[in-house]
């Protein structure tokens, strides 16, 4: 160690014992190897391996029929969680797409103020955020007796325990992993290109369209993956803003992981959930064409 | 062809209005957890507004299981931020200094826990752990943190060091600098502020993790995990309490490292001219 750690002017064309070049090349070669082995062990036995180990466990007892069961039991649950989640994506691009754009093109000098508000809500944690909006959507809170004087509910009607809770607070709760990604990509957008295209007689929609739309891109796919994916795990959101009309896949999971002779049914529950997201996040990634950023 | 001047208008103010009723949708429920660390509910549940008050505030260790809780956390947090930087940083020293073959399979390991809902990886890591039979508890806690917090360092440390200029490394060490001195006086000031921003990062997603760490915590409670367990028989002003006290701790150590980049930056520009 102390030899090779010797200070050198020559170090790379000749060292003092003879051109022992190989000695070098061989340390080259396994440095990176050397930095990632500690955390990449760490990745290969507490990640790689339960996912073989979740997949072995859901075969057993049964076979494959494990599955066909745990799909014909939940298949409205299956169906609920993914709704759910598309749902709470699409309005998380409605509400994040126009505030990054804000913050990335006209927030000016308090762009970074803008931003901290935005990842604010990560301050708090999960749970106590989730449990700020049962405060808000408590009966004879704030957002009941707004819609009960818009006519939207009726009297004796509440917000708590319906889809729309559980929807509009997983929304909330990974709309900055939207906006975050989306912002990224529009701040590295060189403007002078949307100058291009007026000069060259674009209308501003035409241009946003084929401009900056297009580049944030890869930003937006981020941010729908990054919202998505928590959205279809979660159960948070429904066990406390919900009710069993709104159970998701993550509900059933929570409630019997604890039981050793249905574990089976849940590998097998969990593998499909991991597998339907990745073959939904190809297709996805397919249909904006931004293969290269998967 | 361009649309009349009026529309434009108007589409920049409703432009501006639903970007802050965006803003104002993400604060509101921050906002609802301070203020109501204020309030003096009538029952065991703090849903609904009965009046302002310092009861919570003035005696915020009422509860010692919610006390014990937030301290196991920051225990976690410790541990994990302390392992997963380390581990995390030379992965993503290793991404962005060398060439090496298997590159793409590393990038894409990294990314893979990041793409999967945290209920499959606790659910899948309390099998293997359940597998080997390993009792749940502090440790398995760490490991199950430790596990997707490296993604996120490495993550994080490769974007922010990528560009450098690593040949300072090789100036150091022709000018008879030790490697050890060398990391110490060139290469960690260097990748310093990546570092730290991986670091608060980690800590921060510590605390906030709920599902895998729930899957995986046995009989012990973190304070996420503590609040699970309250929320059938009470839910006292004390969780405001101290998320409340979290946030502005939060919220001054973010403004000190604002200070510090602003401070250090000025300082580098200082010697380059």
């Amino acid at each position: 160690m102390t030899a090779a750690a010797a200070p050198s002017r020559f170090r790379r064309p000749r060292r003092e014992n003879g051109g022992d070049d190989s000695g070098v090349s061989a340390r080259r070669w396994f440095t990176p190897w050397l930095l990632i082995a500690p955390g990449g062990l760490w990745l290969l036995i507490f990640f790689i391996i339960p996912l073989f180990s979740l997949g072995r466990l859901s075969l057993q007892d049964g076979g494959f029929s494990n599955y066909s069961t745990v799909i014909s039991d939940n298949s409205t649950v299956i169906i609920r969680t993914f709704v759910y989640a598309t749902i709470s994506t699409i309005a998380a691009i409605i509400i994040g797409y126009p505030l990054a754009y804000v913050i990335a093109t006209k927030g000016g000098k308090y762009k970074n103020l803008l931003l901290a508000l935005v990842v604010l809500p990560f301050f708090v944690t999960y749970l106590v955020r989730t449990l700020s909006w049962k405060i808000l959507l408590f009966d004879g809170g704030p957002a009941v007796s707004i819609f009960r004087s818009l006519g939207v509910l009726s009297e004796n009607q509440g917000i708590l325990g319906s889809p729309f809770a559980v929807v509009a607070a997983l929304t909330y709760n990974f709309l900055p992993f939207m906006v975050l990604p989306i912002y990224v990509s529009l701040e590295k957008l060189d403007r002078r290109l949307l100058d291009a295209a007026a000069d060259l007689y674009s209308s501003p929609a035409r241009a946003f369209r084929k401009i900056t739309l297009r580049l944030s891109l890869p930003g937006l796919f981020a941010g729908t993956l990054l919202t998505f994916i928590p959205a279809a795990g979660d159960f948070v959101n429904s066990e406390l803003l919900g009710s069993e009309r709104t159970v998701m896949i993550g509900n059933i999971i929570e409630k019997n992981f604890g039981k050793e002779f249905f574990r089976p049914e849940l590998s097998a529950l969990s593998f499909m959930l991991m597998a339907i997201i990745l073959v939904g996040v190809i297709i996805y990634a397919r249909l904006l064409g931004t293969e290269e950023i998967a | 062809m361009n649309p009349p001047n009026w529309l434009r208008a108007l589409g920049r103010v409703s432009l501006w209005v639903w970007a802050s009723l965006g803003l104002l949708f993400l604060f509101t429920p921050i906002l609802v957890t301070v203020i109501y660390s204020f309030n003096e509910p009538t029952g065991k549940y703090n849903y609904v507004w009965n009046k302002f008050s310092l009861a919570g505030w003035s005696d915020p260790f009422k509860y010692p299981e919610l006390t014990d809780a937030l301290i196991f956390s920051l225990k976690i947090a410790v541990s994990v931020t302390i392992i997963a930087t380390i581990l995390g940083t030379l992965i993503g020293l290793a991404m962005v200094k060398y060439k090496f073959r298997a590159k793409g399979v590393i990038g894409a390991i990294l990314i893979l826990p990041l793409t999967m809902p945290e209920v499959v990886l606790g659910f899948s890591l309390l099998t293997l752990f359940v597998a080997v039979n390993w009792s749940r508890g502090f440790v398995t806690i760490i490991i199950a943190q430790v596990m997707f917090s490296v993604s996120y360092v490495a993550t994080t440390v490769r974007a922010r060091i990528r560009g450098f200029d690593w040949r300072l490394e090789e100036a150091s060490l022709d000018l008879g600098a030790s490697p050890f001195r060398t990391f110490y006086k060139v290469t960690l000031p260097l990748i310093a502020p990546g570092v730290i921003a991986a670091a608060m990062l980690t800590f921060a997603l510590s605390l906030d993790d709920f599902i895998i760490t729930y899957l995986n915590s046995g009989l012990d409670n973190t304070f996420p995990i503590q609040i699970w367990n309250m929320k059938r028989s009470k839910v006292p002003v004390q969780i405001n309490v101290f998320s409340t006290a979290l946030l502005v701790i939060s919220i001054a150590l973010a403004l000190l490292l604002v200070v510090f980049n602003n401070r250090r930056s000025r300082k580098l520009a200082g010697l380059a001219a």
